[in-house]
Order: structure tokens, then sequence, then C-alpha cells
């Protein structure tokens, strides 16, 4: 079985240098001509230019502009291979390819840049501007930057393409470095304040160049140290997490035991040693990770598509700021916060059944447009004059108290103690996902997910049980929308735009739906690194971009990988098992065939009696 | 005795279509009953109203001498009707145990606090739910158990979904189960083997069958009875020798012969 499996394999043939596929070439060229003018039309290179990566040579606006001919360039060059079918050999003519298609992106932006030297049409196209030109001929002549551009696209593209050409290890040392470089340097704030807790800033004086980047020498250090990182470790990572999947019964539960002490430790530990920054991050992060968990069960566990989450989050927001502020308008009871969030669950509650009883007959779109216009209805109705007196209209809740725990105050001003505020709530909304997920209530949510009809008809309560979800997503975002205002101090009716609820939206989709790890995965690469709708990430200069990408990742991500960053667990677990079961399967028919054979040699031809 | 299941009269019009006009049908416990007829004839909206996803515009259905005519899906599978469908509608991402899992809704209670106080209630359930499951996907052999419990139930064969199918209507733990075309696209050798489980699923579990099929082995193998339907009315009833002998039945599926015309 084996030798037919790699002849099947192995049936490859060399295409001629001059057996181009010509047209492919200008497609992908062309767009990675249109993708190079349309992003620095966009102001992305010149607007991202002061965020250095690697002290004089990469900056994140040249990078914004670096990655489209390679990574077009690594996807022109890559051929379908189909079942049974001869493949075309990896080798020169795919370079040819890459290196074609990325020339053509230069040779469009270099007619961009004399576009920009000939004509002046910054009044419609803001962006179309002398910074763009001198970024993009290295402040030289024209001449030379149309050169260099061309140049430039045209070696990039040849990288992207000899990806598919390189042997497999040199392709995992170089990507594994290129990865470390970009996450180290996009890292920089989060290390530099993670080493001055630790009280090693002679490590980050030398890493990291004044202004910001990583030093030339330091990048290279460091991509040699990552290439022999993956080198020595290549492969151990991987089955270490195979090793503790098939673990069972009770070496499981105690490897699980380790990992979550370990996990927390580090959560309870690390933010001692990050400074202020860093903190109020994480405390971000924190609260949109507890928004997208709620979220989660609604959407990506019993499939009903609320676009007007936030409403919750408003709700939980208000209540908090109505009973624990001495200036609210109309009623002010200025109770404690633990008190508070007592009745911010029930409220949650009554919202969650009041808003989802009529939503919840409705099904795919219809449910979407009317939740949708639920959010912007509370959105307006705390903003409206009408209730004004008792919620302060547009000016909102001021003087809302920290939360009191008698040693010491959470609020604001130190973040960190509000970060283990969401910390102890984002525990308790990851008990209680993955609890229900498992449970029967769990069951029958994603049974109703899976096909409402067909779950009626084995016997759920279809209307009950979506109602539940909706409350128990309610009462998550409530506890969210709780806490921020206890951190920030206020409440005004603009904090909870419609975009709140996209954006908690696109971070259950990209993370991976119905799936907590997903979601975490999720919050922490949009909210930590691109930042929530209001709140900085670690990437600040993108806070311009940021619904560009959200969105772009959004398309990216339905199209190429709807399962989102961290597939399921289980889903993994079960194509691994396929195949294995599979080569044990065409072992065993190996061996039977052999026996067969073996039998009828014996036995002689029509010694045996016919198959009936 | 009264009949485990009654239908009188029963009307259903989808606009100005009677998809069924005037149907009376009645089994007895322990009973398999086989509803046949060409394509169109209303048999699957006949399944479609007795578990309550259509309304009927007139008639009744009483079950166990109680009238179910009005009740919701859900409550009639609580009641102790279970279904599968003609075009295979499982859960496709969820495993094949939780298929069956999931079944059992309506014969359990646990809800959130259950699950999050992690009750002694709670894992009781849970395993009795689990143990119910296993013992029906058992029924099947070693087809749908061992590793392929963890399996989601979008891998299975054609054949496995078809069983899977019937073993979640099992696991609703009906008296009066409904099968949609139990063997369609099934090979030969498949379908011997399910028609002996048809026989199986009355003699060991004790349900009383109603069954649509278009395989007239099948129907002759297992059938007391056979019903057949035609433009929304009975057109004939009996046995299965008197039934396939009848020429209303003849001219039902394959026409009249031309020379009548004449």
């Amino acid at each position: 079985m084996s030798a037919t499996m790699t002849s099947t394999s192995a049936a490859t043939y060399r295409p001629r240098m001059s057996d181009q596929d010509w047209r492919r070439i200008a497609t992908w060229g062309g767009l990675c001509a249109l993708f190079l003018i349309l992003v620095s039309l966009i102001g992305m290179p010149v607007g991202l230019d002061r965020r250095i990566l690697i002290h004089p040579v990469l900056s994140l606006g040249y990078l914004s502009l670096l990655w489209i001919p390679l990574v077009l360039g690594y996807v022109v060059s890559k051929h379908v291979v189909l079942e049974g079918m001869a493949a075309p050999e990896p080798g020169a003519r795919d370079l040819v390819t890459g290196l074609v298609t990325g020339a053509i992106g230069g040779v469009g932006l270099a007619v961009l840049l004399l576009g920009i030297d000939n004509f002046n049409i910054r009044d419609p196209l803001v962006n179309w501007s002398p910074q763009l030109l001198s970024l993009l001929t290295y402040e030289r002549s024209l001449g030379f930057g149309a050169v260099a551009c061309i140049a430039i696209c045209a070696f990039l593209g040849l990288v992207g393409s000899s990806i598919h050409v390189v042997p497999a290890t040199v392709r995992r040392v170089v990507s594994f470095a290129a990865y470390g470089l970009l996450l180290v340097s996009v890292l920089e704030s989060a290390i530099s304040d993670l080493s001055e807790g630790f009280g090693l800033e002679w490590l980050t004086d030398i890493m990291f160049a004044k202004r910001g980047g990583l030093t030339l020498i330091s990048s290279v250090v460091l991509a040699l140290l990552l290439g022999v990182l993956s080198v020595v470790f290549g492969g151990r990572v991987k089955s270490a997490t195979t090793r503790y999947r098939e673990l069972e019964g009770l070496e499981r539960q105690r490897a699980s035991t380790i990992l979550f002490v370990v996990v927390a430790a580090l959560c309870i530990v690390l933010p001692l040693f990050l400074g202020t920054i860093m903190n109020e991050l994480l405390a971000n992060v924190g609260l949109f990770l507890l928004l997208a968990l709620g979220l989660n069960i609604v959407v990506g566990l019993a499939g009903i598509l609320d676009l007007g989450y936030v409403a919750f989050f408003a709700v939980g927001g208000y209540t908090t700021a109505v009973l624990t502020s001495a200036d609210s308008p109309f009623f002010a009871p200025e109770l404690h916060f633990g008190i508070t969030l007592v009745i911010v669950v029930v409220i949650a509650g009554i919202t969650g059944l009041v808003i989802g009883a009529p939503v919840i007959r409705m099904r795919g779109d219809y449910l979407a447009i009317v939740t949708l216009g639920f959010g912007e209805i509370i959105r307006l109705l705390f903003m409206s004059d009408w209730l004004k007196p008792y919620f302060g209209g547009a000016q909102g809740i001021t003087n809302v108290p920290g939360v009191d725990l008698g040693f010491a105050t959470i609020k604001g001003t130190d973040p960190r103690s509000v970060f283990y505020l969401v910390l102890v709530f984002c525990a308790l909304a990851i008990y209680i996902s993955w609890r229900l997920q498992v449970s029967r209530l769990g069951r029958a949510w994603m049974a109703i997910r899976e096909d409402e009809q067909v779950a009626e008809a084995m016997g759920i309560n279809t209307v009950n049980t979506k109602l539940l979800a909706f409350v128990v997503g309610a009462i998550l975002a409530s506890f969210s929308g709780a806490i921020l205002v206890a951190k920030v101090g206020s409440v005004f009716p603009n904090s909870f735009m419609i975009l709140v609820s996209i954006i908690i939206l696109v971070v259950v989709i990209v993370g991976g739906m119905g799936n907590i790890l997903g979601v975490l995965v999720g919050s922490f690469v949009l909210i930590g690194v691109l930042g929530g709708p209001r709140q900085p990430g670690l990437l600040q200069e993108f806070q311009t971009f940021k619904l560009l990408i959200y969105g772009a990742l959004l398309v990216f991500m339905m199209l190429k990988r709807p399962e989102g960053l961290v597939p399921s667990a289980r889903r993994s677990q079960e194509l691994h098992q396929e195949e294995f079961l599979q080569d044990v399967w065409l072992k065993g028919e190996d061996h039977e065939a052999e026996e067969a054979s073996e039998h009828a040699a014996e036995t002689g031809p029509g010694g045996d009696e016919p198959p009936t | 005795m009264s009949h485990l299941l009654e239908i009188r009269n029963l009307k259903i019009t989808f606009g100005g279509l009677d998809a069924l006009s005037g149907l009376d049908f009645h089994v007895d416990e322990g009973e398999i009953v086989s509803v046949i007829g060409p394509n169109g004839a209303g048999k699957t909206t006949f399944f479609n109203a007795i578990t309550g996803m259509v309304e009927p515009a007139d008639g009744d259905i009483i079950f166990e001498g109680d009238s179910i005519r009005g009740l919701e899906p859900h409550q009639v599978t609580g009641l102790g009707i279970a279904r599968t469908f003609q075009n295979v509608r499982l859960f496709p991402n969820m495993t094949v145990l939780e298929n069956i899992m999931v079944a059992q809704h309506c014969r359990t209670s646990q809800l959130v606090f259950g699950a999050l106080l992690q009750t002694r209630a709670f894992k009781r359930e849970e395993e009795e739910i689990r143990a119910r499951a296993e013992n029906v996907l058992g029924f099947f052999g070693s087809r749908l158990i061992g590793y392929r419990l963890e399996q989601p139930a979008f891998v299975l064969s054609y054949a496995n979904r078809r069983r899977l199918e019937i073993a979640r209507a099992m696991a609703t733990q009906p008296r009066l189960l409904l099968l949609d075309e139990p063997v369609a696209g099934m090979n030969p050798m498949e379908t011997a083997e399910l028609t002996q489980l048809i026989g199986k699923l009355r003699t060991e579990w004790g349900f009383t069958i109603v069954m649509i099929e278009h395989d007239m082995r099948v129907v002759r193998d297992v059938s007391d009875r056979v019903v057949v339907l035609d433009h929304g009315i009975p057109i004939a009833h009996g046995s299965y020798d008197e039934v396939s002998t009848n020429p209303d039945v003849i001219e039902a599926y394959l026409g009249r012969p031309a020379e009548r015309h004449a």
C-alpha cells in the first residue's frame, strides 16, 4: 500500500521555463499594483512611518507596503495539486512567476510616483502628497525611487515564491525567525514595560534603539537565535501538544491541572511587573473578552445572530452608575458595588427576556436586523430628553465611585486593580461557558444552531432554550458594563455605539465561533494588538486604520478560514484520529489480502466457494 | 381496545392545494404499518401533520386517547412520537454521541444551575444520558460506537447517517416511531440488514412503527398492514398481498393502460 502512495505523490513533472501562465501573472501583478497604490493612497505608509520596527531600515509604514508583493508572490506561484494528478515540480519557473508579479506591482507604484511628481490632485486624494513621494523615493531622486520600487517589489515577489521552492527545514527556520522578529518589534512596548518591572532595563536598552524599534545588530542576533531555537525545538511543541491530547483519564486530569495552575499563576503574578499602560491594556482586553464570551454563547453556541449585543453592555453600565453614583440625577441610593452587581444581574436578565421575547421567534436575517435596531434603541433611549431626568441624557452620569473592597479600592486610576477584577469575572465567564457547553442545555443550543426545525422535532422547546441563551449572554455583557463604568467613573450613551456590537462579533468570528480558546485568542489579537472601539492597542498607530483592518480581516477569515484562528480542538483531534485509524485499517487490509493470496495459493484456483 | 394513534378526516391545504383531503388512519400498539404511494401523494405531509410541524385545516389526531392536534412539535415528541427525516437531517457539527444525547432533552430536566454547580443530580443525569445513548447506538452493532462516538456526524457514511437518524429518534424514548424512507439510498446488503433491525425495533424495543417506504421488498418483509395514498386520499389498505394486487394501486403507480382511453 505504501508503495502506491509514494508513487502517487511522486507523480510530478518538471515544467519548462517558458511554460508560464502569463494571464495569471498579469492578473496577480495587476492586483499587486492595485493594492500597493490603494494602501499608499489611504495614507498608511506615511501615517505609520513613525513607528519603527527595525531601527534604520524598517518602519511599520514600509511594512504596510512590503507585505503585499511578498504575499502575492507566494500566492501566485502556488499550485493547486489535484489528488492523483501529476503536479508540476516547484522550481525556477515559479521563482520567475513571483519575480514578474512583484515587478508589475512595483511598476504600479513607480507610476504612482510619477503621477504625484507631475500632477497635483490633493483635493480629492489627501494622501497624494510630497511626503508619500519622499517616503517612496527614500528621499532621493525620482528615478532612483522608481527603480528601487520595482527592484524591491520584484525581489519580494521572488522571496514569496521561493517559499515553495526551498526545503521544508529552511522554510521553517526562516519563517520562525521572521515571525519572531515581527512579534518582538510589534510587542516592543509590552517587552520594555515587562523588563522594567523585572529590573532588566539594560536588556531592552541594548535591544531597542532610542527612537523605538530593534537595532540592526540586535535584530540580526535575535533572528539567528530564533533560527537556532526553531532547529532545536522544532516539532517538540507539536509532539508535546499531541502527547497532551492523547493522555487519558487521570493523567490527562493531572496535566490539565498543572496547565491551569501555571496559567493562573501567570495571570496573577505578571501584572505586578507591568506598568500602568500595559495593565490598562490588559484590563480592556478582559472587558472585551467578557463581552465576547457572552456573545459566543448567543452566536457561537445557540446560533442567534445578535447585532445589538451592546444593549446589555449599556444596561449593565447604566444600572451600576445609577445605583452607585452620588450624582445620579433622579435616584441615587449609592449602593456598594457588590450589591449593585446582584441587581445588575436581575435587570440584565429581565432586559434579555424583554428584548428576546419578541425577537427570538424570528430567524436568520430578520433576527439580525431587529436586534440591530434594539441595540440602537437602547442607546437612543439613554440619550433622549425624555429619560434625561433619570439618566442624564448626553451628559451621562459621572462621579461613579470605584469598587470599595475594604482594604483597597478598585478604580480606573489603578488599572492593575481593575485588571484583577476583570480577571475574576473572565474566569467566571469561562467557567460558565465551559460548563454550559458540555451540559444538556449546551447541547440543546448547538442542536438549535445546527437545525432549528429538527431540534424542535427532537423534543427541544426552542423558544425557551433560545431565550435562556439570550439571558445568559445578557448577564455576561452586563458584568462587563458594570466593571467598565466603575473603572472609568462615568457613563455616557456614546460609549455604547453600534460599533461595539460589531467589534465584539468580529472578535468572536475571527477567534473561532463556539470555541472558548478561540474567543480568548481573538480578543488578545484584535483588542490587545489593534485596539477596541476607543481603547488603543499595542499598535496605537493603527487607530486610524483600525476599522479598515477589522473589515479586511473579517472578509479574509470568511473566505479562507471560516472556522476562526483557533479551530476547535475536537475537529483537529478527530482528523488526527481518522488518519490513524485509516492507517490501521489499511494495514489490516494488507494483512488480510496477503493471507487471502496465500490461502488462494494453497488451495489453488477455483478451490474457494464463490461468494454469496 | 382504542388505537394507539387514530387520525380522523385529516385535511391539510397549502394555499389552494389539498395535500391531504380527508384521511382516516389508525395504528394499534405493536403494529408496523407502511404508508406507500407515488411521489407527491402526501406521505411526508402526513408525518409532518402528526408531529405538529404543519397545522391541519380540519380533522383530528388522537394519540393514546387524547387529541394532539395543534401541539408544538416538541410537545408531540414529549408525548412519545418520534420521527426521522426523508432527507437525512442530523446535527452535522455535533458528535455522534452528542446527536443522541441531545435527543433525550425532553426526558431530562437539568438546567443552568445544575451544570454550573455540578450537583450530584446533574452528574447522575449526565451519566444516565450517556449510558442510554451508548445503549441505543449499540443497537446498530459496532458501526456507531467506539471511536465513532466522538466523531462529528458529518464524517459518517450515508448509511451510517441514516442509522444515526433512527438512533436519534429511538433516543427520545417514543412509543410510536415514524420512519420516513429509512432505507432510501442504501445498497441491497444494507437494506436487508436494516429490514431486520426494523423488525427488532418492535420485538426488542417495543416500538409501534409507521413507515413510509418505496422499497417494496422492505414493505413486504416488515409490515403488518399497508396503506396506499394517492393525491392525499387513501386508495387502498390491507395486507401487502391484498394491496399489491389491487388494480387501483397499480394504476396509481403505473398509470392507466392506454387502450382504456380509446
